[in-house]
Parts: structure tokens; sequence; C-alpha cells
């Protein structure tokens, strides 16, 4: 194999990584502080991707609109799950928020089923964010740079969250044991909603990029990805952030470098994860930086 | 007050299982092919519902694996009921392997087959899940729901591809569905009222407490998910040859969804309630068809829109486990002495009041 | 050395940073009962949880009837006879009674899954053994007329009970009972006492026990263990104890 098709397929490898970690986050996030699984979480891919598309398209709105739209709304969408769905039953045992969160999933894919139709849509791909740049041999896309970027500047100001404002301590606090943090007089509430927020806005972001790269959206688009960002939280150690960033790029990379290096596999693609989750399962349960789970 | 007594209690349940028989014998012959078709999906469900509550209601394992499970099932047993010829003609983009491509087997030993394939297929997928404690079982499973599809469209030398495998004979009857669906409920009653179904409570209701009394609970785990992967196969195979076609795209997601919504909606944990929400969700989902189709309201055309009953499925799931988490049965099992004592009640205050 | 029922040799156990338990040395012989006290926090309850292999010690060794169970997984140290009770009381609550005494005879059941699964061959036997068994614990702890109630409707007393005919249910050779008269009033105290002494000349069973309620530890235990953060601070029989300068310094301390 040549070097520039090494590369580049490395450069395609990282900017699928880069979406699976963005969505990773906020699984991580989620989970760190309230040990749910978040099925509806992959699903936020699709709403983003469908707001932003009704930003551009029907209203017209310039494209830098149109994404922040797309992310304030999901954020405002994921703490209307948590105070909707998730809130209700805390105290209940697991598989009830499991099943809950199961529900809430497939109600957002059939809303939008139902509302927008299930004929995939092309997504208008602003200028900006289009063509390549020539590196001797390799293509280098305009939207992986800014994938690349999109996700650094992001995980930044998450991790910066997390580790320096008093909120961020307040989550780290709660992943650790929620009965201490409401006797210490946090307002459990409002810590959860801001994750979720925080969460679901890394998603949207993710959902607005993915659909820049994969250009086609429809109401199920979130699902695999979700399962794939699952995956890579617990690759880098679920409740990790970094952990989360570094398994999806991981994941991102295995997925296509295996179809790079054996084409004739390609039609597996999507059982890579499957069989990395089954790996981890065996060898490293905790991931690459996490701790146990509890009980 | 009417106690328990075991005697009573097993002639009762023979003359309601003969009672069965006989509405069965009597539909056969009377009812219309559409109506037979939902009772032998109603006695397929049972056997899904009963199996899937096995799993997560009674060792309380999420599992969302049942899709997989069915598709195992199905192929399995398409594989060995098609005849050599069959499968030379159905195979047309590859040819199927030997020696898949020379073996052919009666109805009940491919059904036999299915569920053994499905149950050591999910004792693999038990045993990395079950080593570690936590929320792992609903994603790996729901991830091999994924991998499954993946498998079906790419082996196609096994399972013919995205063409599937069409033509099955149609060995399925109410005799077969509800036959193994009597078998399935009284197995896993029995499974339930034994020690290793109690061990299995135990692990659902505290797994600390269970292993300080020596139960492995991995074992147990690993024991009811392989158990009720077993009969979703069986199932898978009924099913297969009632609808004489299956495909990649036939095992969805959604097949595992409307199990979830059935033994939530009877009570996570009650066998009971499982078979009674099966028969309901099964009946009702037929009736809710008409909101996907075009139908006529009032002199008014309404347009069918797709996936509106899977909305109201959802908000239906949502809402009950909001609201009434407890379903219709709870984790209460039907006895026989209570229900004399409801109707005997009955009788009483209706003497008096005459 | 030889015909200690359970022996403990320097176990530590550290979370994180923290020390819970450090260099503790335990032995229990048979038909003895052995008190495990010291202020909250002082590392009794982590080290149940190291003999009964919840938690796995950072080093030391635990022998049982002279074999090595350090690290042995807590399904596998409950079967080779060591039951144990919970401070915070941990029955099956939604089984009934009967059934949480019979899930801890589980391991007697001689029965395959595909006898219970189609209900043939030992089955009706052997589940007909374990009723009787756990009915007869049942009625030694005075619960037979509650062995169809859901566990979690009995009264906070009973539960403790109840959680004790589990534990019985395991035919332990050693049992551990973690605070058990903890909310109890005086004369349930009283007979609850009574009932560990007939329970240890009855059965040839050894007892290890931790409490707070000093006259009962004094009353019923042979000899006792003191020990503060992590250490011990005294051993010896109950007149000892009663005299040593150390403990009643580490007790007055904790105030």
């Amino acid at each position: 194999m040549d070097i520039g098709f090494a590369t580049q397929q490395i450069i395609y490898g990282l900017t699928v990584g880069c979406l699976y970690g963005l969505l990773a986050i906020g699984y991580t996030m989620v989970y760190g502080v309230l040990r749910l699984i978040n099925f509806a979480h992959g699903d936020l891919l699709m709403v983003s991707a469908y707001v932003a598309f009704f930003g551009i398209v029907i209203f017209s709105f310039p494209w830098p609109l149109a994404f922040a739209g797309a992310a304030l709304i999901t954020g405002f969408i994921g703490i209307l799950i948590d105070r909707g769905a998730y809130k209700p039953i805390r105290k209940s045992p697991r598989i009830s928020a499991l099943i809950t969160a199961i529900g809430v999933s497939f109600l957002l894919e059939n809303l939008a089923l139902v509302i927008i139709g299930g004929r995939p849509k092309p997504f208008p791909i602003p200028m900006l964010f289009e063509g390549s740049l020539s590196v001797g041999q390799v293509k280098l896309p305009i939207l992986s740079i800014w994938v690349l970027a999109v996700t650094t500047v992001l995980l930044m100001i998450v991790l910066a969250i997390i580790n320096k404002t008093r909120i961020g301590m307040a989550m780290r606090a709660l992943s650790r044991d929620m009965e201490t943090v409401s006797l210490m007089g946090i307002d459990v509430n409002r810590v959860i909603s801001f994750t979720f927020a925080l969460g679901s806005m890394l998603a949207a972001f993710g959902g607005v990029m993915w659909c820049m790269k994969y250009p086609a959206i429809e109401p199920f688009m979130g699902v695999i990805p979700g399962l794939k960002a699952f995956v890579a939280a617990v690759l880098g150690g679920i409740g990790n952030v970094t952990g989360a960033a570094i398994g999806g790029l991981i994941l991102g990379l295995a997925e296509v470098l295996i179809v790079a290096v054996q084409p004739d596999w390609s039609g597996y693609r999507d059982a890579i994860a499957f069989c990395i989750m089954i790996f981890i399962l065996l060898t490293r349960p905790t991931g690459i930086m996490g701790q146990k789970l509890p009980d | 007050m009417v106690k328990e007594n075991p005697t009573r209690d097993k002639l009762l349940t023979y003359m309601a299982v003969a009672a069965l028989l006989i509405f069965l014998w009597y539909a056969e012959s009377h009812f219309s092919q559409y109506s037979l078709r939902i009772i032998n999906n109603i006695g397929i469900f049972i056997v899904l519902a009963v199996s899937y509550n096995l799993i997560n209601g009674i060792a309380g394992q999420f599992s969302l694996g049942t899709n997989a499970f069915l598709a195992v099932g199905a192929y399995t047993s398409a594989i060995f009921t098609l005849s050599p010829e069959e499968k030379i003609r159905s195979f047309i983009i590859e040819p199927m392997i030997w020696p898949l491509s020379e073996i052919s087997l009666s109805f009940p030993l491919s059904l036999l087959l299915a569920g053994v394939v499905t149950a050591l297929i999910a004792l693999l997928v038990a045993l990395p899940v079950f080593r570690v404690r936590g929320d792992y079982l609903a994603i790996v499973t729901l991830g091999f729901g994924e991998v499954v599809q993946v498998v079906a469209n790419n082996v196609v030398s096994v399972t013919n591809g995205p063409l599937g495998i069409k033509g099955l004979a149609p060995h399925t009857n109410i005799w077969w569905s509800w036959g193994i669906c009597i078998f399935t409920v009284y197995c896993v009653v029995r499974l339930i009222n034994s020690s290793y179904g109690r061990a299995m409570k135990a692990v659902r209701e505290d797994e600390t407490a269970a292993e300080a009394m020596g139960i492995n609970a991995f074992r147990i785990k690993t024991l009811a998910f392989t158990c009720s992967a077993f009969f979703q196969g069986v199932a898978g195979g009924l099913l297969a040859h009632l609808i004489t076609t299956i495909s990649p795209s036939l095992f969805t997601f959604m097949l595992t969804f409307n199990l979830l919504i059935i033994i939530v909606i009877g009570g996570l944990g009650s066998t009971t309630g499982a078979v009674l929400s099966a028969i309901l969700i099964t009946w009702g989902s037929e009736a809710l068809r008409i909101v996907e189709e075009p139908f006529t309201f009032f002199g008014y055309d309404y347009s069918g829109i797709p996936g509106m009953r899977m909305v109201l499925f959802s908000i239906i799931l949502i809402l009950v486990m909001l609201f009434a988490r407890r379903g219709i049965m709870g984790r209460n099992e039907f006895k026989w002495s209570v229900l004399l004592n409801r109707f005997g009640r009955q009788s009483k205050s209706e003497a008096r009041t005459s | 050395m030889s015909g200690n029922l359970l022996r403990i040799e320097s176990l530590v156990v550290q979370f994180g940073g923290v020390c819970a338990v450090n260099g503790l040395n335990l032995e229990i012989e048979n038909s003895e009962i052995i008190g495990l006290i010291g202020p909250n926090g002082a590392g009794k309850t982590t080290a149940f949880n190291v003999i009964t292999g919840m938690v796995k010690p950072t080093t030391g060794k635990v022998y049982f009837l002279n074999n090595e169970i350090t690290g042995k997984t807590a399904p596998f140290i409950a079967r080779s006879g060591i039951a144990r009770t919970f401070q915070n009381i941990r029955l099956y609550d939604d089984l009934t009674v009967i059934e949480n005494v019979m899930v801890a005879a589980h391991s007697s059941v001689s029965y395959s899954f595909p006898e219970a699964i189609l209900g043939i061959g030992r089955f009706g036997r052997d589940e007909r053994r374990i009723r009787i068994k756990s009915m007869e614990l049942l009625e030694m702890m005075g619960l037979e007329r509650l062995a169809s109630e859901k566990a979690d409707s009995l009264p906070y007393g009973s539960q403790r009970k109840l959680e004790i005919a589990r534990a019985l249910a395991l035919e332990p050779k050693l049992l551990l009972l973690d605070e058990p008269v903890a909310g109890m009033n005086p004369a349930e105290t009283s007979d609850f006492a009574e009932f560990i002494l007939k329970l240890r000349d009855n059965m040839t069973i050894g007892i290890g026990l931790i409490e707070h309620d000093m006259s009962f530890v004094m009353n019923v235990c042979d000899r006792m263990k003191v020990i503060d953060h992590g250490v011990e601070i005294a051993w010896g029989d109950p007149q000892h104890i009663r005299n040593n300068q150390r403990v009643i310094k580490a007790y007055l301390g904790e105030g």
C-alpha cells in the first residue's frame, strides 16, 4: 500500500472518528452523571440534521445561523427529554429507565418519519465546506479539516467546563455520588439538565458535520452512529470524556483502515464496532481510560 | 374463601387446555384465513413474549436481541426444510455451500435445530457480556441485531443475501404454533417455580446478595438468556414457515420493540401478564393498522401515515413506564384460587341481590 | 495452627489511597462466637466483605478449613460454607419470605435444568425437601406464618430474622452477622442473644459478629477483637476487653 493512499485513508478515518467521538462524549457524560444509557442520544444527530436542513432549505437562513439554531434546539430537546422522560423515574429500578430511553429513541425516529417522511433528503452543503486541498498526492477534503478543528476545539471547551467551572465540578461530584451532592446543596436536576444540554449540543455539531459528510438525511440515520458512539464510549472508558474522544478516533480508524486493506469486507463494516465491543468486554471492560462500572 | 388446591388446580388447568384445543379445532374449520392468521400470530407472539419476559422480567437483564434471535431461528429452519432442488433454484447469486445444499430435514427437526443453533449463538454473546456487571447486555444485543442483518445480507452462500429465502412450505398451522405455545408456557412456568427460576429472580432483586447465598450470577444469567433464545429461535422457525418468505429486512428492531411493549404492558416479570398482553397487543395492532392505511371517516378521505402506529406505541410505552409501571399484572401470576374467589364472590353477591 | 475454622493473616485493604483494613489477623474456631467491634469506619464490614469474597484484599490471606480462599468468588465461598447477613438488610424484596430462604438452598439442589423445566425426575422430591427445610428454618425464627408474604412487607425486626434464616439455609459452618440486633428493642435483643447461643450449641457452627450494642456483645461473645482505623487495638475475652484502656479511649474519643 503506498503512502499517499494510506495517508488518505487515515485522514478519512480520523474524520469519521471525530464524529463518533463527538457523539460518544455526550453518551459518556450522561452515563457519568445518571448511570443511564441514553438510547435517544444517537437520534439527536438526526434531529440536528433536520433542524439545520429546514433552516437552510425552507427558511433560507444563512448556514451559520442554521447551524447555531440546530445546536440550540437540539440542546433544548436534550433537556426536554430528561425532564419529561427520565426525571420522573430517577429513583426507579434501572431497567425502567432503560426501557423509557428506548421508548424515547423510537418516538423521535417515528415522529420524524410521520412529520417529515421516510424519503432521504439531500443536505445542502455550504460552499465553505466543499472541495479539497491537494498536498502532494494526498487530497485533503476541506470538510475533514473543519471536522478535526471543530472537534478539537469542542473537546477543549468541554474539558475546560468539566475541570475549571463550578458546574463541571458538580458534574464530576455527581458521577461519584448522587446523594452526597444533593446534601451539599447543589441542585442536582440543574446539573443533570446542563449535562444533557451540553451532550446534546455536541451531538448536534456532530450531526451537522455528519450530514455534510454523508449528505442524505432520513429519520433513522442516527441509529447506527449512536450504537457505534456507545462502543467508542466503552472503548475509551465509560464516564471519561477524553476517553470517549480517543475511543471514537480508534473506532473510526479501525473501520476505515480494515476496509481499505480488505475491500472484500466492506459489507461487514458495521459489524466491526460490535467485534471491538466484544473484545473490550473480554479483555479490558473498564476501557482505555475508565474506571469500573459500579453495580 | 377458596384456597389453593393442587389437585383441583391441575384438573382445572387440563380442562382449560382441552377447551383451548376444542376452540382451535373449531376455528380451523370455521374461521376465515385472515382470522386464522391472527390466531397463528398470537400463538407465536405468546412464545416470544413469554421467553422475552424470562430474560427481561424474571432475570432482570435488559436484552434487545429478540429480532436477531428470531432471524437466526427463521434462517436456520428455512435452510433445513428446503429441498436440495429448491436450494439450487432459489440461490441464484451464489450457490449454497456444501453440505447445507444437500441436507433437508423434516419440519419438527428443523424447528428443534433452529432453537439449538439460536441458543448456542446466544451463549456466545452471553459469555463476554455477563462476565462484566453493568448494562452492557442492552447495547451488545442491540448491536448483535445489526450484525445479524449484516451477515444475512453478506453471507450469500448461506442466506441468499438480500433476496432472502422464498417459497418455504407453509408448515406452520394453528396446531404447530399453539402446540409450541403451550409447551413454552409450560416450560417457562415450571422453570420460574424451580430453584433456577428463584435464583434468576434473586439475581434480579439483588445480585450481590444472590452471590452471597451461593448463586453463581454469571451462570444463572447465561442460563436465562440462552433458554430465552432457544424459544425465540423456535418461534423464528414457526414464523418463517407461516409467512413462507424471509429476508434480512424482515427482522428489524421494530419486532423487539413490539415485544418490549407487550411485556411492559403485561407487567414486567409476570408470565401471565406476558400471555394476556401478547393476545391483546397482537390483536390490537391489527386494529391499529387503520391509522397507517388510507381510510374514509365521515366523508373525508384520510391518507394513511407511515410510522403513526409506532409513534402511538412509543408514547404508550413511555406513559406506561412513567405512570403505570406495574402493567396489567404487576409481578403476579394467574392462580385458580384467585379466579374462583372473584367468581364466587360475584355469584354470591348476585344471589344476594336476586 | 490447624483446627481453625477461619484464619485471616495480615489482611490489608486499600480503596484508592484510603486504608480500610491494615494488617488484621483473626481466627475463629469451631463453635465459637467472635465479636468484631470498633467505631464506625473501623473496617469491620470491609473485613466481612473480604472473607465472603465481595472485596479483593490488597494483601493478606484468608483460610477457611485450612484452604486458602483469598480472592475466590463470592458464590464459591458461600457454597464452601460461609454465610452472611448485611448491615443494611439485603433481602430479595419482591420474593416471598419462603422463597427468600429457598434461594439460599439452591446450591443443595440436585435436579438439573432440563429436569426443572420439564418438571420431571428429581425435581418434585427435591423441591419438597427444600420447601420443608426452609419452612423449618422459618419456624425456628418464628416467621412460619409470614411464609407467603412479600419480604419487603415484613417489619424491620422480622426482616433481620429472615436474613438469618436465609443464611442458615446455606448450611454454613461459619455464620457472619453484620449488626444483627441493630434496631431491636432490649427484649428482642436478649431473646436474640439466647437464640445465638442455642444456635451455636445445636448446630456446631462458628459465628462472627459485628455489633455496636456492647451489653449484647459482652453477653454472647467468647472472645472479641476491637479494631480502629483498620488496626487491631485489643483482643481477648469480654472481661479483658472491658478493662482495656485503649478500648475505652477509642470509644470515648469517638464520642
